[in-house]
């Protein structure tokens, strides 16, 4: 054997930062505390803390199992067509002008992160310029962790914050947020929440929306919207679309990165839709063969399972039906949670305003604990929370719903 | 290069882009994506289209990805199909986010089932692989782990050299990691109708050093034609002079000569010389599994003390890619891997693909000398696993589809599972009129 002595090529390579929620998660599996709670990972959990797999799911996987007439070849580039169509119209509405004018279509994904990706390396290519690496990209302060990994991955080499959260007020910064839209060189990209801010849970009303949406068309910024939610937060599926179908009916071009994770629990089937609506059919076909060629090097044919699932429940009305059921099932409980947290916090006289418990939507909650608080609940009441004060509202039970009230009670009052 | 392509003010102009509608409020009247050219249509697409539309009842499609069987349909392996119900009944499976870097159990069978149990560089904890969506997914890992991360001092942006021919892919997985510095080396010799390894390893030797070599270690894309074990210890030799990397690829194991061990002996000796390399496979092909998308990254360092650092990294490059992977496929593999019995049982049916695959082979081949083709055919059975390069030239290969309805790639080479029984004989004969008609 001839010793290979020549030097590692990677024998300068750092160990990346961990991922703060992942790093939370492991110190919670590690506790030992009898009463620790996990308010970390953004996943749906039932009232006894278990995950929940959707009884619609089940009963269309069984459906998908013993059909033997499904092909099991490689799905094509662009993913189901008949996942494609129904994801873009669940997010765009059944009397979408937009769909019936042909100039809607969709990308087969791997969950929200890789609409987001094929739609960040789409942008880079071809929106304003050719390979223009110096578009800003804005993305709101806070945001969810990987949108800037994922834009800058794509080769975004600018991706600024935009004002979002006012902490002062526990609310959103509209003027902060209008005043950075009209600073922001025209072009820019912004990254807008759907619905469910996260990690604030704090969404504009109708109004502040059109607000945002007349600043955005007058100074030629574009509109790329992050849909992880829909149907989770408020429990209707159009309410949590209004923004999106908003902009559609305004004229606007953009991009609309679904996941399909949270509202049918199919977490580790990485389903996922990049809409793309168009000014006509002739550009969206010239955008969409473009895409194909962005997914041919990514990961070439998407899985096929989730699409299937998703694809065959929105399809038929039955299953629609009762997938909307089974979504409102999750957002009542996470609503009922708000209520009694807020609830309880009042009756227990936590000094401070806790009406934005409820106000905001969604899966998560920015409590407005502090970092000193936030390391209280972690390390003396074995509460687990981003240091940020998020909560996840999931990870409340009505079992564990007076120990964490409690918790954050001597929270406030304890430390400052 | 950033022109600003597209100018906003034109409130007037309502015909501005191509069929462009005016619109509904008055905003921008031209398209921000007015400049986005339609892609070139891939190869494979516009076959398949023309295939799609030609109305001949004989014609056939030789240039397909997936394994078929007899009847001309994706190869489904029985066990497969049974774990898949298993697993989907399975009461205790709970729809959870899995890792980025997949299921655990699953690269670990992966990286084993490549290595071998007994590697050294597994003992010595140096090695480490990650789930990936199929091989595409993998090859691009590594190109954007090797782009982030290969020798940061000196700023490596390539060159990377692939084989000529290849997967008409490669090039743009690697194009779409930022690396643009694309070579070939001489692989496939037209005219012996084998691979040439003596112009392979002049064309090595011109490589400047630490480029990364990608090399197949069996059933080669698209040519089917295989390095032999000397050729192997000739090219190792000259990239460890010449301190080049080796990415591997290994898209079939199991399906190419029907012995795991001998497809993936290449992957086992590099590592066991020491040296450090990036091994993609894929098990779309060898489990049937095309719609699951199961690949792995396989990653072998110099180094254990650097496994930690170099695995984060590529987590990190996951994150931003597809945050993390899809379980239901990965899930049979791990199942297989893990189970003796599986493992014997999914081991017979894959013979089962390779004998078939081998026996159309010699039929095609003895077919042709009945009917008295000119040339020797030889290279059809020396070649294994799912592709086979005839060495028809590209008139003939134009022969083939537009008078014979027979579909090849346009490099002559083809799918050989997608040959059967009912087909045989017409393929054969349209070959043997490409091959003596005047052209």
């Amino acid at each position: 054997m001839i010793p290979c002595i020549a030097m590692s090529i990677f024998s300068e390579v750092p160990q990346a930062p961990p991922v703060a929620v992942f790093k939370l998660t492991a110190d919670f599996r590690e506790d030992s505390h009898p009463q620790k709670v996990n308010l970390g990972v953004g996943a749906y959990r039932t009232d006894d803390s278990q995950p929940w797999v959707l009884p619609v799911v089940k009963k269309v996987e069984r459906l998908i199992v013993e059909d033997s007439s499904l092909n099991h070849e490689y799905l094509p580039i662009l993913g189901l067509p008949e996942f494609r169509s129904a994801a873009s119209k669940v997010a765009l509405g059944e009397d979408s002008a937009a769909i019936k004018d042909n100039r809607v279509g969709g990308v087969q994904a791997l969950g929200g992160t890789g609409a987001l990706r094929i739609g960040a390396e789409f942008l880079r290519r071809w929106y304003n310029g050719v390979n223009n690496t110096a578009t800003p990209v804005y993305v709101s302060a806070p945001t969810w962790e990987n949108h800037n990994a994922v834009f800058a991955d794509a080769g975004f080499k600018d991706i600024r914050p935009y004002h979002y959260w006012d902490a002062a007020k526990r609310g959103l910064d509209l003027s902060g947020f209008l005043d950075d839209l009209e600073k922001a060189p025209e072009h820019s990209i912004f990254v807008l929440h759907a619905c469910a801010h996260n990690p604030t849970g704090t969404d504009p009303s109708q109004d502040e929306w059109k607000k945002i949406a007349e600043i955005m068309k007058r100074r030629n910024l574009f509109v790329f919207f992050d849909s992880a939610y829909q149907g989770f937060a408020s429990g209707s599926l159009e309410k949590d679309a209004w923004a999106i179908r908003f902009f559609v009916s305004e004229g606007f071009e953009l991009l609309v990165a679904q996941s399909f994770s949270k509202n049918f629990g199919l977490y580790n089937e990485r389903v996922g839709n990049l809409t793309v609506v168009a000014r006509d059919n002739e550009n969206l076909t010239r955008i969409l063969s473009q895409m194909e060629k962005i997914v041919r090097t990514t990961w070439s044919n998407p899985p096929s399972q989730g699409a299937r699932i998703v694809g065959k429940t929105l399809n038929c009305p039955e299953l629609f039906a009762e997938w909307k059921d089974n979504v409102k099932t999750m957002a009542d409980r996470v609503l009922l949670m708000r209520d009694q947290l807020k609830a309880k916090l009042q009756a227990l006289g936590t000094p401070g305003t806790w009406d934005h418990i409820t106000q905001q939507i969604g899966m998560f909650s920015f409590t407005g604990l502090n970092p000193k608080q936030v390391e209280f609940m972690i390390k003396e009441k074995h509460v687990y929370l981003m240091a940020s004060g998020r909560i996840n509202m999931c990870g409340l039970t009505t079992k564990n719903i007076d120990y964490v009230a409690q918790s954050i009670h001597e929270a406030v009052t304890k430390v400052q | 290069m950033c022109r600003i392509w597209f100018r906003m003010s034109q409130p007037s102009d309502s015909t501005g882009a191509k069929g462009g509608e005016q619109s509904a409020e008055g905003g921008s009247h031209v398209s921000v994506f007015l400049n986005t050219h339609t892609a070139a249509l891939n190869p494979e697409t516009k076959l398949f289209s023309a295939f799609t539309a030609d109305t001949h009842t004989s014609k056939v499609y030789l240039a397909g990805r997936e394994c078929l069987n007899e009847e001309g349909q994706t190869f489904v392996l029985p066990l497969v199909g049974k774990l898949k119900k298993q697993i989907s009944a399975d009461p205790t499976l709970c729809p959870e986010y899995p890792s980025s870097l997949g299921l655990a159990e699953f690269t670990k069978r992966a990286t084993e089932f490549a290595l071998g149990k007994n590697s050294l560089a597994l003992m010595e904890n140096r090695v480490f692989g990650i789930q990936t969506i199929g091989c595409t997914g993998a090859v691009r890992l590594g190109a954007e782990l090797l782009k982030h991360w290969y020798n940061t001092r000196a700023a490596w942006c390539g060159p990377v050299y692939l084989s000529s021919p290849c997967d008409d892919s490669l090039a743009s997985i690697f194009e779409a990691a930022g690396i643009q510095d694309i070579h070939y080396y001489f692989y496939w010799d037209a005219k012996q109708r084998d691979v040439c390894v003596e112009k392979l390893l002049a064309d090595l030797e011109q490589a400047p050093e630490q480029s990364v070599v990608v090399l197949s270690a069996s059933a080669h894309c698209p040519t089917g034609a295989d390095l032999s074990e000397q050729h192997w210890a000739l090219i190792i030799q000259l990239m460890m002079r010449r301190r080049l990397f080796p990415f591997i690829l290994l898209p079939v194991q199991g399906l190419c000569c029907g012995d795991l061990q001998r497809d993936a002996w290449p992957v086992q000796h590099c590592a066991s010389q020491g040296m450090e390399l990036l091994c993609a496979q894929s098990f779309s092909h060898c489990f049937g599994l095309y719609g699951d998308g199961v690949g792995n990254l396989l990653c072998v360092l110099k180094q254990s003390s650097l496994l930690s650092a170099v695995q984060s990294q590529a987590d990190r490059l996951v994150r931003a890619l597809w945050a993390r992977p899809s379980v239901g496929g990965a899930r049979v593999v791990a199942t297989v891997l893990s189970n003796p019995a599986y493992l014997t049982k999914w081991q017979e049916e894959v013979k089962h693909i390779v004998e078939r695959c081998m026996l159309i082979r010699e039929r095609l081949r003895e077919r042709l000398r009945l009917l008295g083709s000119p040339g020797c055919w030889d290279h059809l059975i020396k070649q294994r696993g799912l592709y086979c390069c005839t060495g028809l030239n590209g008139q003939q290969v134009e022969f083939l589809s537009k008078r014979r309805h027979v579909y090849l790639l346009p490099n002559g080479c083809l799918n050989v599972s997608a040959i059967n029984s009912s087909n045989l004989d017409y393929i054969a004969e349209s070959i043997h009129l490409a091959l003596t008609s005047a052209l």
